[in-house]
Protein backbone atom coordinates (compact mmCIF):
# COMPACT_ATOMS: atom_id res chain seq x y z
CA UNK A 1 0.00 0.00 0.00
CA UNK A 2 1.67 3.64 -0.96
CA UNK A 3 1.57 6.03 1.59
CA UNK A 4 -0.81 8.99 2.00
CA UNK A 5 2.07 11.31 1.55
CA UNK A 6 4.84 10.61 -0.40
CA UNK A 7 8.12 12.61 -0.49
CA UNK A 8 10.75 11.40 -3.49
CA UNK A 9 14.30 13.40 -4.04
CA UNK A 10 12.76 16.54 -3.41
CA UNK A 11 15.09 19.81 -3.74
CA UNK A 12 13.30 23.25 -3.38
CA UNK A 13 14.98 26.30 -3.23
CA UNK A 14 14.58 30.20 -1.72
CA UNK A 15 15.66 32.96 -3.34
CA UNK A 16 18.34 31.01 -5.57
CA UNK A 17 19.74 29.27 -2.00
CA UNK A 18 19.12 25.33 -2.21
CA UNK A 19 16.97 24.49 1.32
CA UNK A 20 15.74 20.92 0.77
CA UNK A 21 18.20 18.36 -0.46
CA UNK A 22 16.71 15.40 -2.25
CA UNK A 23 14.09 14.76 0.83
CA UNK A 24 12.36 11.08 0.93
CA UNK A 25 9.37 10.17 3.18
CA UNK A 26 6.07 8.40 3.55
CA UNK A 27 3.70 9.12 6.03
CA UNK A 28 0.60 6.41 5.72
CA UNK A 29 -2.72 7.29 6.40
CA UNK A 30 -2.93 6.72 10.62
CA UNK A 31 0.24 7.63 11.82
CA UNK A 32 1.60 10.76 13.36
CA UNK A 33 4.87 11.51 12.12
CA UNK A 34 7.38 14.15 13.49
CA UNK A 35 10.08 15.49 11.45
CA UNK A 36 13.29 17.35 14.39
CA UNK A 37 15.76 19.20 13.69
CA UNK A 38 18.00 22.10 14.07
CA UNK A 39 17.16 25.35 13.48
CA UNK A 40 17.30 25.99 9.57
CA UNK A 41 17.58 22.76 8.77
CA UNK A 42 14.73 23.18 6.39
CA UNK A 43 11.98 22.33 8.54
CA UNK A 44 9.23 25.12 7.91
CA UNK A 45 10.12 25.07 4.28
CA UNK A 46 9.42 22.19 3.63
CA UNK A 47 5.66 22.46 5.11
CA UNK A 48 5.65 25.28 2.56
CA UNK A 49 6.87 23.33 0.03
CA UNK A 50 3.85 21.10 0.36
CA UNK A 51 1.31 23.62 0.95
CA UNK A 52 2.68 25.77 -2.64
CA UNK A 53 3.81 29.30 -0.66
CA UNK A 54 4.89 31.80 -3.25
CA UNK A 55 9.14 32.19 -3.65
CA UNK A 56 9.40 28.33 -2.72
CA UNK A 57 10.90 27.03 -5.72
CA UNK A 58 10.97 22.88 -6.24
CA UNK A 59 13.83 22.19 -8.68
CA UNK A 60 13.52 18.21 -8.77
CA UNK A 61 11.72 15.34 -7.26
CA UNK A 62 8.19 14.80 -6.24
CA UNK A 63 5.18 15.19 -3.34
CA UNK A 64 1.71 13.25 -4.10
CA UNK A 65 -0.98 13.21 -1.81
CA UNK A 66 -3.29 9.65 -1.96
CA UNK A 67 -1.12 9.15 -5.48
CA UNK A 68 -2.12 12.76 -6.58
CA UNK A 69 0.58 14.78 -7.71
CA UNK A 70 0.27 17.68 -5.19
CA UNK A 71 3.15 20.25 -6.97
CA UNK A 72 1.06 20.71 -9.84
CA UNK A 73 -1.64 22.59 -7.75
CA UNK A 74 -2.29 25.57 -6.72
CA UNK A 75 -2.61 26.25 -2.78
CA UNK A 76 -6.29 26.27 -2.73
CA UNK A 77 -5.95 23.10 -4.45
CA UNK A 78 -3.82 21.52 -2.18
CA UNK A 79 -6.20 22.44 0.63
CA UNK A 80 -9.56 21.40 -0.80
CA UNK A 81 -7.69 17.68 -1.33
CA UNK A 82 -7.28 18.06 2.10
CA UNK A 83 -3.92 19.55 3.03
CA UNK A 84 -3.36 21.55 6.18
CA UNK A 85 -0.71 23.79 7.81
CA UNK A 86 -0.82 24.82 11.10
CA UNK A 87 1.41 27.71 10.70
CA UNK A 88 4.38 28.72 12.86
CA UNK A 89 3.19 32.46 12.75
CA UNK A 90 -0.48 32.32 11.78
CA UNK A 91 -1.25 35.35 10.08
CA UNK A 92 -3.72 38.58 11.23
CA UNK A 93 -6.67 39.31 8.82
CA UNK A 94 -7.86 42.52 10.03
CA UNK A 95 -11.29 43.17 9.32
CA UNK A 96 -12.51 39.79 8.89
CA UNK A 97 -14.40 37.82 11.21
CA UNK A 98 -13.04 34.41 12.13
CA UNK A 99 -16.29 32.63 11.75
CA UNK A 100 -16.91 34.52 8.22
CA UNK A 101 -13.22 33.06 7.32
CA UNK A 102 -13.38 29.80 8.53
CA UNK A 103 -17.36 29.64 7.36
CA UNK A 104 -15.79 30.92 3.30
CA UNK A 105 -12.62 28.51 3.98
CA UNK A 106 -15.01 25.60 4.59
CA UNK A 107 -17.63 26.36 2.11
CA UNK A 108 -14.83 26.84 -0.78
CA UNK A 109 -13.10 23.42 -0.10
CA UNK A 110 -16.28 22.14 -0.53
CA UNK A 111 -17.02 23.48 -3.52
CA UNK A 112 -14.05 22.83 -5.03
CA UNK A 113 -15.11 19.28 -4.23
CA UNK A 114 -18.26 19.18 -5.28
CA UNK A 115 -20.34 19.11 -2.03
CA UNK A 116 -23.61 21.59 -1.10
CA UNK A 117 -22.27 24.38 1.25
CA UNK A 118 -23.03 24.02 4.98
CA UNK A 119 -26.33 25.35 6.25
CA UNK A 120 -25.00 28.21 8.34
CA UNK A 121 -26.95 27.04 11.51
CA UNK A 122 -25.06 23.81 11.32
CA UNK A 123 -22.12 25.69 10.72
CA UNK A 124 -22.43 27.51 13.37
CA UNK A 125 -23.20 24.32 15.94
CA UNK A 126 -20.31 22.33 14.46
CA UNK A 127 -17.76 25.40 15.11
CA UNK A 128 -19.36 25.90 18.67
CA UNK A 129 -18.43 21.88 19.71
CA UNK A 130 -15.14 21.92 18.26
CA UNK A 131 -14.30 26.06 20.43
CA UNK A 132 -15.43 24.77 23.34
CA UNK A 133 -13.06 22.00 23.19
CA UNK A 134 -10.40 23.87 22.45
CA UNK A 135 -11.43 26.26 25.56
CA UNK A 136 -11.80 29.42 23.06
CA UNK A 137 -14.74 32.14 24.30
CA UNK A 138 -17.27 31.67 21.20
CA UNK A 139 -17.30 35.47 21.06
CA UNK A 140 -13.56 35.58 20.31
CA UNK A 141 -14.54 34.36 16.65
CA UNK A 142 -16.75 37.45 15.85
CA UNK A 143 -13.71 39.24 16.23
CA UNK A 144 -11.36 39.74 13.25
CA UNK A 145 -9.44 36.69 13.01
CA UNK A 146 -6.25 36.34 15.06
CA UNK A 147 -6.20 40.54 14.98
CA UNK A 148 -4.69 41.38 18.68
CA UNK A 149 -5.01 37.49 19.81
CA UNK A 150 -2.06 36.52 21.84
CA UNK A 151 0.04 33.77 20.47
CA UNK A 152 -1.30 31.12 22.43
CA UNK A 153 -4.34 31.84 21.35
CA UNK A 154 -3.76 32.14 17.50
CA UNK A 155 -2.28 28.42 18.41
CA UNK A 156 -5.78 27.26 19.45
CA UNK A 157 -7.14 29.13 16.78
CA UNK A 158 -5.00 27.21 13.97
CA UNK A 159 -6.31 23.66 15.58
CA UNK A 160 -9.60 24.78 15.38
CA UNK A 161 -9.74 25.58 11.69
CA UNK A 162 -7.86 22.23 11.76
CA UNK A 163 -10.63 20.44 13.31
CA UNK A 164 -13.58 22.12 11.46
CA UNK A 165 -11.38 21.94 7.73
CA UNK A 166 -11.23 17.80 8.88
CA UNK A 167 -7.73 17.66 6.41
CA UNK A 168 -6.68 14.21 5.44
CA UNK A 169 -3.13 15.69 5.93
CA UNK A 170 -1.74 17.72 8.90
CA UNK A 171 1.15 19.70 8.90
CA UNK A 172 1.91 21.23 12.34
CA UNK A 173 4.79 23.87 11.95
CA UNK A 174 6.41 24.48 15.25
CA UNK A 175 2.96 24.59 16.92
CA UNK A 176 4.10 24.41 20.77
CA UNK A 177 6.42 27.21 20.54
CA UNK A 178 4.73 30.38 22.62
CA UNK A 179 2.83 28.35 24.44
CA UNK A 180 2.39 27.54 28.45
CA UNK A 181 1.85 24.15 29.66
CA UNK A 182 -1.65 24.46 30.15
CA UNK A 183 -2.50 25.86 26.54
CA UNK A 184 0.52 23.07 25.14
CA UNK A 185 -2.25 20.41 27.30
CA UNK A 186 -5.46 21.51 25.92
CA UNK A 187 -3.50 22.02 21.53
CA UNK A 188 -2.51 18.35 22.21
CA UNK A 189 -5.94 17.29 23.15
CA UNK A 190 -7.26 18.96 19.75
CA UNK A 191 -4.47 17.19 17.86
CA UNK A 192 -5.19 13.49 19.16
CA UNK A 193 -8.89 14.08 18.46
CA UNK A 194 -7.45 14.29 15.00
CA UNK A 195 -6.27 11.13 14.83
CA UNK A 196 -7.96 9.00 12.15
CA UNK A 197 -6.96 5.92 10.22
CA UNK A 198 -7.60 7.96 6.93
CA UNK A 199 -5.61 11.18 8.30
CA UNK A 200 -2.04 11.57 8.56
CA UNK A 201 -0.27 14.30 11.04
CA UNK A 202 3.13 15.41 9.97
CA UNK A 203 4.73 17.29 13.31
CA UNK A 204 7.15 19.67 12.84
CA UNK A 205 9.15 20.62 16.17
CA UNK A 206 12.59 21.40 17.19
CA UNK A 207 11.76 20.49 20.85
CA UNK A 208 10.09 16.78 22.53
CA UNK A 209 8.00 18.66 24.42
CA UNK A 210 4.75 18.56 22.40
CA UNK A 211 5.31 14.52 21.71
CA UNK A 212 5.26 13.79 25.18
CA UNK A 213 1.46 14.64 24.66
CA UNK A 214 1.07 13.78 20.99
CA UNK A 215 2.81 10.06 20.58
CA UNK A 216 4.52 9.66 17.34
CA UNK A 217 4.72 6.69 15.59
CA UNK A 218 7.92 7.54 13.61
CA UNK A 219 10.48 10.19 14.20
CA UNK A 220 12.57 11.67 11.51
CA UNK A 221 15.83 13.54 11.97
CA UNK A 222 15.49 16.64 9.16
CA UNK A 223 19.24 18.26 9.02
CA UNK A 224 20.68 19.92 5.92
CA UNK A 225 17.81 19.49 3.93
CA UNK A 226 17.38 16.04 4.11
CA UNK A 227 16.11 12.83 6.33
CA UNK A 228 19.61 12.09 7.83
CA UNK A 229 17.75 9.29 10.36
CA UNK A 230 14.69 7.74 11.38
CA UNK A 231 13.22 5.87 14.04
CA UNK A 232 10.52 5.40 17.00
CA UNK A 233 9.28 7.35 19.26
CA UNK A 234 12.76 6.82 21.44
CA UNK A 235 14.68 8.87 18.89
CA UNK A 236 12.96 12.12 20.03
CA UNK A 237 14.27 11.50 23.64
CA UNK A 238 17.58 10.89 22.42
CA UNK A 239 17.48 13.83 20.35
CA UNK A 240 16.51 15.56 23.57
CA UNK A 241 19.19 14.19 25.22
CA UNK A 242 22.15 14.34 22.75
CA UNK A 243 21.03 16.99 20.68
CA UNK A 244 21.86 17.71 16.82
CA UNK A 245 25.81 17.47 16.79
CA UNK A 246 26.00 14.09 15.77
CA UNK A 247 24.17 15.23 12.68
CA UNK A 248 26.27 18.48 12.26
CA UNK A 249 28.58 17.12 9.47
CA UNK A 250 25.68 14.88 7.59
CA UNK A 251 24.35 18.51 7.24
CA UNK A 252 27.29 20.41 6.18
CA UNK B 1 -14.86 79.53 -5.98
CA UNK B 2 -13.19 80.52 -9.83
CA UNK B 3 -14.37 77.10 -11.02
CA UNK B 4 -17.97 79.34 -10.47
CA UNK B 5 -17.01 81.94 -12.74
CA UNK B 6 -15.26 79.67 -15.30
CA UNK B 7 -18.41 77.85 -15.60
CA UNK B 8 -20.68 80.83 -15.47
CA UNK B 9 -18.92 82.60 -17.93
CA UNK B 10 -16.94 79.65 -20.48
CA UNK B 11 -13.87 81.23 -19.95
CA UNK B 12 -12.09 78.00 -19.31
CA UNK B 13 -8.51 80.63 -17.94
CA UNK B 14 -10.00 80.66 -14.98
CA UNK B 15 -9.97 76.96 -14.13
CA UNK B 16 -8.34 76.13 -11.05
CA UNK B 17 -4.79 74.78 -12.37
CA UNK B 18 -1.90 72.69 -11.37
CA UNK B 19 0.21 75.81 -10.39
CA UNK B 20 -2.72 76.62 -7.33
CA UNK B 21 -1.10 74.38 -4.54
CA UNK B 22 -4.44 72.56 -3.75
CA UNK B 23 -5.31 71.33 -7.25
CA UNK B 24 -2.11 70.35 -8.50
CA UNK B 25 -3.15 66.32 -8.35
CA UNK B 26 -6.44 67.28 -9.99
CA UNK B 27 -5.74 69.91 -12.61
CA UNK B 28 -9.01 71.47 -14.76
CA UNK B 29 -7.24 73.69 -16.94
CA UNK B 30 -4.58 71.44 -18.43
CA UNK B 31 -7.50 68.90 -19.34
CA UNK B 32 -10.59 71.16 -20.66
CA UNK B 33 -9.80 73.44 -23.79
CA UNK B 34 -12.85 74.46 -24.44
CA UNK B 35 -16.16 74.42 -21.90
CA UNK B 36 -18.85 72.64 -22.93
CA UNK B 37 -22.10 74.75 -23.67
CA UNK B 38 -23.89 75.77 -20.99
CA UNK B 39 -26.81 72.56 -19.88
CA UNK B 40 -30.00 72.93 -21.34
CA UNK B 41 -33.57 72.11 -19.19
CA UNK B 42 -33.99 68.24 -18.85
CA UNK B 43 -37.50 67.26 -18.96
CA UNK B 44 -37.85 63.92 -19.40
CA UNK B 45 -38.16 61.74 -17.04
CA UNK B 46 -35.65 60.42 -14.29
CA UNK B 47 -34.49 56.69 -13.36
CA UNK B 48 -34.66 56.28 -9.83
CA UNK B 49 -31.74 57.29 -7.68
CA UNK B 50 -29.57 55.61 -5.70
CA UNK B 51 -31.20 56.42 -2.47
CA UNK B 52 -34.33 55.90 -3.69
CA UNK B 53 -35.47 53.14 -1.96
CA UNK B 54 -35.09 54.59 1.57
CA UNK B 55 -37.59 56.21 3.66
CA UNK B 56 -36.11 59.96 2.68
CA UNK B 57 -38.13 62.98 0.70
CA UNK B 58 -36.68 63.64 -2.35
CA UNK B 59 -35.34 66.87 -3.97
CA UNK B 60 -34.14 66.93 -7.49
CA UNK B 61 -31.25 69.37 -8.51
CA UNK B 62 -31.45 68.72 -12.11
CA UNK B 63 -28.62 70.34 -14.83
CA UNK B 64 -28.16 72.92 -12.03
CA UNK B 65 -31.62 73.64 -11.73
CA UNK B 66 -33.41 73.59 -8.26
CA UNK B 67 -34.61 75.10 -5.12
CA UNK B 68 -31.26 77.05 -3.03
CA UNK B 69 -32.26 76.13 0.28
CA UNK B 70 -33.28 73.75 2.47
CA UNK B 71 -34.69 74.11 6.21
CA UNK B 72 -34.71 71.99 8.80
CA UNK B 73 -36.51 73.60 11.64
CA UNK B 74 -35.37 74.38 15.06
CA UNK B 75 -36.26 70.31 16.91
CA UNK B 76 -37.66 69.21 13.72
CA UNK B 77 -36.04 66.11 11.88
CA UNK B 78 -35.79 65.59 7.97
CA UNK B 79 -34.63 62.82 5.92
CA UNK B 80 -33.62 64.32 2.27
CA UNK B 81 -32.54 62.54 -0.35
CA UNK B 82 -30.58 64.89 -2.37
CA UNK B 83 -30.22 64.09 -6.50
CA UNK B 84 -27.70 66.21 -8.06
CA UNK B 85 -27.90 65.07 -11.52
CA UNK B 86 -26.02 65.85 -15.14
CA UNK B 87 -28.56 64.44 -17.56
CA UNK B 88 -27.90 62.82 -20.74
CA UNK B 89 -28.38 66.20 -22.38
CA UNK B 90 -26.34 67.88 -19.55
CA UNK B 91 -22.72 70.30 -20.95
CA UNK B 92 -21.42 72.56 -18.09
CA UNK B 93 -23.88 73.87 -14.97
CA UNK B 94 -23.39 75.14 -11.71
CA UNK B 95 -25.70 74.03 -8.81
CA UNK B 96 -25.58 76.45 -5.39
CA UNK B 97 -27.50 74.94 -2.14
CA UNK B 98 -27.83 76.60 0.93
CA UNK B 99 -29.04 74.28 4.12
CA UNK B 100 -29.38 74.98 7.45
CA UNK B 101 -30.50 72.71 10.20
CA UNK B 102 -32.36 74.40 13.54
CA UNK B 103 -30.82 74.50 17.20
CA UNK B 104 -31.76 70.62 17.88
CA UNK B 105 -32.64 69.85 14.79
CA UNK B 106 -31.85 66.81 12.75
CA UNK B 107 -31.11 66.07 9.24
CA UNK B 108 -29.99 63.25 7.00
CA UNK B 109 -28.59 63.48 3.71
CA UNK B 110 -28.41 61.32 1.44
CA UNK B 111 -26.54 63.23 -1.49
CA UNK B 112 -26.05 61.19 -4.86
CA UNK B 113 -24.00 62.63 -7.67
CA UNK B 114 -25.97 61.08 -10.61
CA UNK B 115 -24.18 61.36 -14.10
CA UNK B 116 -26.24 59.91 -16.95
CA UNK B 117 -24.60 62.46 -19.41
CA UNK B 118 -21.32 62.48 -21.24
CA UNK B 119 -18.40 65.03 -21.47
CA UNK B 120 -19.98 67.68 -18.85
CA UNK B 121 -18.84 69.95 -16.52
CA UNK B 122 -20.34 70.46 -13.12
CA UNK B 123 -20.07 72.27 -10.00
CA UNK B 124 -22.14 72.29 -7.16
CA UNK B 125 -21.28 74.89 -4.43
CA UNK B 126 -22.99 73.97 -0.70
CA UNK B 127 -23.02 74.93 2.45
CA UNK B 128 -24.48 73.56 5.81
CA UNK B 129 -25.17 75.28 8.93
CA UNK B 130 -25.84 73.92 12.39
CA UNK B 131 -27.49 75.32 14.89
CA UNK B 132 -26.10 74.80 18.44
CA UNK B 133 -26.87 70.77 19.60
CA UNK B 134 -28.19 70.13 15.61
CA UNK B 135 -27.39 66.77 14.06
CA UNK B 136 -26.43 65.88 10.10
CA UNK B 137 -24.93 63.07 8.79
CA UNK B 138 -24.46 63.46 5.31
CA UNK B 139 -23.86 60.65 2.44
CA UNK B 140 -22.74 61.53 -0.49
CA UNK B 141 -22.77 59.07 -3.41
CA UNK B 142 -20.56 59.67 -6.53
CA UNK B 143 -21.50 57.91 -9.17
CA UNK B 144 -20.38 60.18 -12.24
CA UNK B 145 -19.78 59.24 -15.84
CA UNK B 146 -16.43 58.01 -16.66
CA UNK B 147 -16.20 60.75 -19.29
CA UNK B 148 -17.09 63.50 -16.85
CA UNK B 149 -15.60 66.36 -14.70
CA UNK B 150 -17.31 66.89 -11.23
CA UNK B 151 -16.50 69.49 -8.31
CA UNK B 152 -18.42 69.36 -5.28
CA UNK B 153 -17.56 71.70 -2.36
CA UNK B 154 -19.65 72.31 0.45
CA UNK B 155 -19.20 74.65 3.23
CA UNK B 156 -19.83 73.73 6.70
CA UNK B 157 -20.57 75.39 9.95
CA UNK B 158 -21.29 74.16 13.12
CA UNK B 159 -22.53 76.01 16.25
CA UNK B 160 -21.96 74.56 20.08
CA UNK B 161 -22.34 70.99 20.79
CA UNK B 162 -23.47 70.58 17.24
CA UNK B 163 -22.79 67.28 15.22
CA UNK B 164 -21.65 66.83 11.75
CA UNK B 165 -21.11 63.28 10.38
CA UNK B 166 -19.91 62.26 6.92
CA UNK B 167 -19.33 59.77 4.00
CA UNK B 168 -18.17 60.19 1.20
CA UNK B 169 -18.48 57.01 -1.50
CA UNK B 170 -16.13 57.65 -4.67
CA UNK B 171 -16.33 55.79 -7.60
CA UNK B 172 -14.66 58.84 -9.88
CA UNK B 173 -14.67 60.50 -13.04
CA UNK B 174 -12.48 61.99 -15.77
CA UNK B 175 -11.73 64.12 -12.87
CA UNK B 176 -13.68 64.27 -9.87
CA UNK B 177 -13.18 66.07 -6.57
CA UNK B 178 -15.21 65.67 -3.78
CA UNK B 179 -14.41 68.96 -1.24
CA UNK B 180 -15.25 69.57 1.96
CA UNK B 181 -14.43 72.75 4.45
CA UNK B 182 -15.33 72.59 7.98
CA UNK B 183 -15.54 75.27 10.50
CA UNK B 184 -15.32 73.90 13.57
CA UNK B 185 -16.38 75.97 16.86
CA UNK B 186 -14.64 73.31 19.51
CA UNK B 187 -17.27 73.57 22.06
CA UNK B 188 -18.40 69.85 22.26
CA UNK B 189 -18.78 70.24 18.62
CA UNK B 190 -18.26 66.91 16.81
CA UNK B 191 -16.96 66.29 13.31
CA UNK B 192 -16.68 62.68 10.87
CA UNK B 193 -15.08 62.98 8.13
CA UNK B 194 -14.95 59.81 6.20
CA UNK B 195 -14.88 58.43 3.04
CA UNK B 196 -13.89 55.55 0.56
CA UNK B 197 -13.02 55.71 -2.97
CA UNK B 198 -12.99 52.72 -5.17
CA UNK B 199 -11.38 53.42 -8.74
CA UNK B 200 -10.95 51.44 -11.94
CA UNK B 201 -9.57 52.14 -15.20
CA UNK B 202 -8.62 55.78 -15.88
CA UNK B 203 -10.68 56.99 -12.95
CA UNK B 204 -9.80 59.80 -11.12
CA UNK B 205 -11.20 61.40 -7.73
CA UNK B 206 -9.88 63.33 -4.93
CA UNK B 207 -11.25 64.21 -2.10
CA UNK B 208 -10.25 67.31 -0.06
CA UNK B 209 -11.18 67.81 3.49
CA UNK B 210 -10.06 70.96 5.73
CA UNK B 211 -10.88 71.54 9.30
CA UNK B 212 -10.43 74.44 11.30
CA UNK B 213 -10.53 74.27 15.05
CA UNK B 214 -11.39 77.71 15.96
CA UNK B 215 -12.03 76.69 19.74
CA UNK B 216 -11.78 74.85 23.06
CA UNK B 217 -12.83 71.01 23.48
CA UNK B 218 -13.62 70.09 19.60
CA UNK B 219 -13.38 66.65 18.16
CA UNK B 220 -12.34 65.35 14.32
CA UNK B 221 -12.17 61.97 13.36
CA UNK B 222 -11.38 61.48 10.02
CA UNK B 223 -11.15 57.77 8.19
CA UNK B 224 -10.45 57.53 4.61
CA UNK B 225 -10.25 54.06 2.76
CA UNK B 226 -9.28 53.86 -1.15
CA UNK B 227 -8.74 50.99 -3.68
CA UNK B 228 -7.01 52.04 -7.07
CA UNK B 229 -6.72 49.49 -10.00
CA UNK B 230 -5.69 49.82 -13.52
CA UNK B 231 -4.69 53.26 -14.54
CA UNK B 232 -6.47 55.22 -11.67
CA UNK B 233 -5.73 57.84 -9.73
CA UNK B 234 -7.01 58.27 -6.40
CA UNK B 235 -5.79 61.94 -4.33
CA UNK B 236 -6.73 62.40 -0.50
CA UNK B 237 -5.80 65.92 0.59
CA UNK B 238 -6.67 66.22 3.94
CA UNK B 239 -6.07 69.42 6.57
CA UNK B 240 -6.67 70.11 9.96
CA UNK B 241 -5.69 73.12 11.42
CA UNK B 242 -6.10 73.53 15.46
CA UNK B 243 -6.22 77.50 16.18
CA UNK B 244 -4.61 79.46 18.60
CA UNK B 245 -6.74 78.88 21.88
CA UNK B 246 -8.42 75.71 20.39
CA UNK B 247 -7.06 73.41 23.25
CA UNK B 248 -8.32 70.34 24.42
CA UNK B 249 -8.94 69.81 20.61
CA UNK B 250 -9.02 65.76 19.55
CA UNK B 251 -7.94 65.14 16.50
CA UNK B 252 -7.40 62.02 14.26
CA UNK B 253 -7.07 61.66 10.57
CA UNK B 254 -6.26 57.79 8.79
CA UNK B 255 -5.96 57.43 4.69
CA UNK B 256 -5.17 54.12 3.92
CA UNK B 257 -4.76 52.89 0.88
CA UNK B 258 -4.38 49.97 -1.32
CA UNK B 259 -2.73 49.92 -5.27
CA UNK B 260 -3.64 47.13 -6.94
CA UNK B 261 -1.87 47.43 -10.25
CA UNK B 262 1.68 49.36 -10.93
CA UNK B 263 -0.12 51.82 -13.54
CA UNK B 264 -2.94 52.77 -10.47
CA UNK B 265 -1.55 55.94 -8.35
CA UNK B 266 -2.34 57.21 -5.13
CA UNK B 267 -1.51 60.51 -3.69
CA UNK B 268 -2.31 61.63 0.00
CA UNK B 269 -1.10 64.62 1.73
CA UNK B 270 -2.15 64.48 5.17
CA UNK B 271 -1.63 67.78 7.12
CA UNK B 272 -1.95 68.33 10.56
CA UNK B 273 -1.16 72.18 11.75
CA UNK B 274 -1.41 72.70 15.38
CA UNK B 275 -1.18 76.32 17.07
CA UNK B 276 -2.81 75.18 20.72
CA UNK B 277 -1.72 73.18 23.78
CA UNK B 278 -2.88 70.22 25.39
CA UNK B 279 -4.29 68.48 21.98
CA UNK B 280 -4.62 64.89 21.41
CA UNK B 281 -3.98 64.64 17.30
CA UNK B 282 -2.69 61.60 15.22
CA UNK B 283 -2.68 61.06 12.03
CA UNK B 284 -1.74 57.92 10.06
CA UNK B 285 -1.66 57.13 6.13
CA UNK B 286 -0.66 54.31 4.25
CA UNK B 287 -0.59 53.07 0.89
CA UNK B 288 0.40 49.46 -0.51
CA UNK B 289 -0.39 46.61 -1.75
CA UNK B 290 -2.62 43.67 -0.34
CA UNK B 291 -0.84 41.44 2.05
CA UNK B 292 0.90 38.80 -0.27
CA UNK B 293 1.38 36.41 3.23
CA UNK B 294 -2.83 36.78 4.46
CA UNK B 295 -3.49 36.20 0.42
CA UNK B 296 -1.47 32.91 1.06
CA UNK B 297 -2.87 32.03 4.45
CA UNK B 298 -6.23 32.31 2.66
CA UNK B 299 -5.57 29.90 0.35
CA UNK B 300 -3.91 27.08 2.71
CA UNK B 301 -7.30 27.13 4.22
CA UNK B 302 -8.52 26.69 0.54
CA UNK B 303 -10.21 30.11 -0.42
CA UNK B 304 -9.68 30.79 -4.36
CA UNK B 305 -7.47 33.72 -5.23
CA UNK B 306 -10.19 35.54 -6.33
CA UNK B 307 -12.29 35.69 -3.72
CA UNK B 308 -9.38 36.11 -0.98
CA UNK B 309 -8.78 39.12 -2.47
CA UNK B 310 -12.19 40.34 -2.49
CA UNK B 311 -12.74 39.47 1.02
CA UNK B 312 -9.77 41.20 2.02
CA UNK B 313 -10.67 44.41 0.11
CA UNK B 314 -14.12 43.91 1.47
CA UNK B 315 -12.54 43.68 4.51
CA UNK B 316 -10.41 46.53 4.59
CA UNK B 317 -12.89 48.89 3.12
CA UNK B 318 -15.77 47.64 5.68
CA UNK B 319 -14.07 49.41 8.72
CA UNK B 320 -14.91 53.08 7.13
CA UNK B 321 -18.30 51.92 5.53
CA UNK B 322 -19.55 50.20 9.07
CA UNK B 323 -18.93 53.68 10.64
CA UNK B 324 -22.17 55.22 8.66
CA UNK B 325 -24.56 55.67 11.14
CA UNK B 326 -28.12 55.68 9.14
CA UNK B 327 -28.69 52.21 8.71
CA UNK B 328 -30.67 52.45 4.87
CA UNK B 329 -27.64 54.58 3.88
CA UNK B 330 -24.99 51.98 5.50
CA UNK B 331 -26.70 49.08 3.44
CA UNK B 332 -26.40 51.45 0.51
CA UNK B 333 -23.33 51.66 0.70
CA UNK B 334 -22.29 48.10 1.35
CA UNK B 335 -24.25 47.17 -1.83
CA UNK B 336 -22.27 49.49 -3.71
CA UNK B 337 -18.82 48.35 -2.60
CA UNK B 338 -20.05 44.88 -3.51
CA UNK B 339 -21.15 45.96 -6.56
CA UNK B 340 -17.98 47.93 -7.31
CA UNK B 341 -15.43 45.23 -6.04
CA UNK B 342 -17.35 42.48 -8.02
CA UNK B 343 -17.79 44.79 -11.20
CA UNK B 344 -14.01 44.73 -11.76
CA UNK B 345 -11.65 45.27 -8.66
Amino acid sequence: MTALLSIRDLSARVEEKEILSGLSLDVPAGEVHAIMGPNGAGKSTLSYVLTGRPGYEVTSGTASLAGEDLLALEPNERAARGVFLSFQYPLEIPGVPALTFLRTALNAQRKARGEAEIAAPDFLRLVRAKAAALKIDFDMLKRALNVGFSGGEKKRMEILQMSVLEPKLAILDETDSGLDIDAMRIVAEGVNALRAPDRALLVITHYQRLLDYVQPDRVHVLAGGRIVASGGPELAHQLEAEGYDRYGSLAA
Amino acid sequence: MSLARAIETGDVGLLPSRRDEDWRWSDLRGLIRVAPPASPEWVEPLAPGPFSGADAEEILVVNGRGPDLIVVGPGEKRAIALRLIAAPNAGSHLARLAIEVGEGGELTLLESHEGAGQDYLTASDMTIELGAGAQAERIVLAAESESGVAVSIAKVQLAAGARFEQMVLASGARRERIETVVEHPGAGAFVRLDGVYLLNERRHSDITTVVTHNGVDGITDQLIKGVVQDQARGVFQGRILVAKGADQTDARMGHHALILSDRAEVDAKPELEIWADDVACAHGNTVGALDEDALFYAAQRGIPPDEARALLIQAFVGEAVDRVRHEGAREVARAWVAQRLGASL
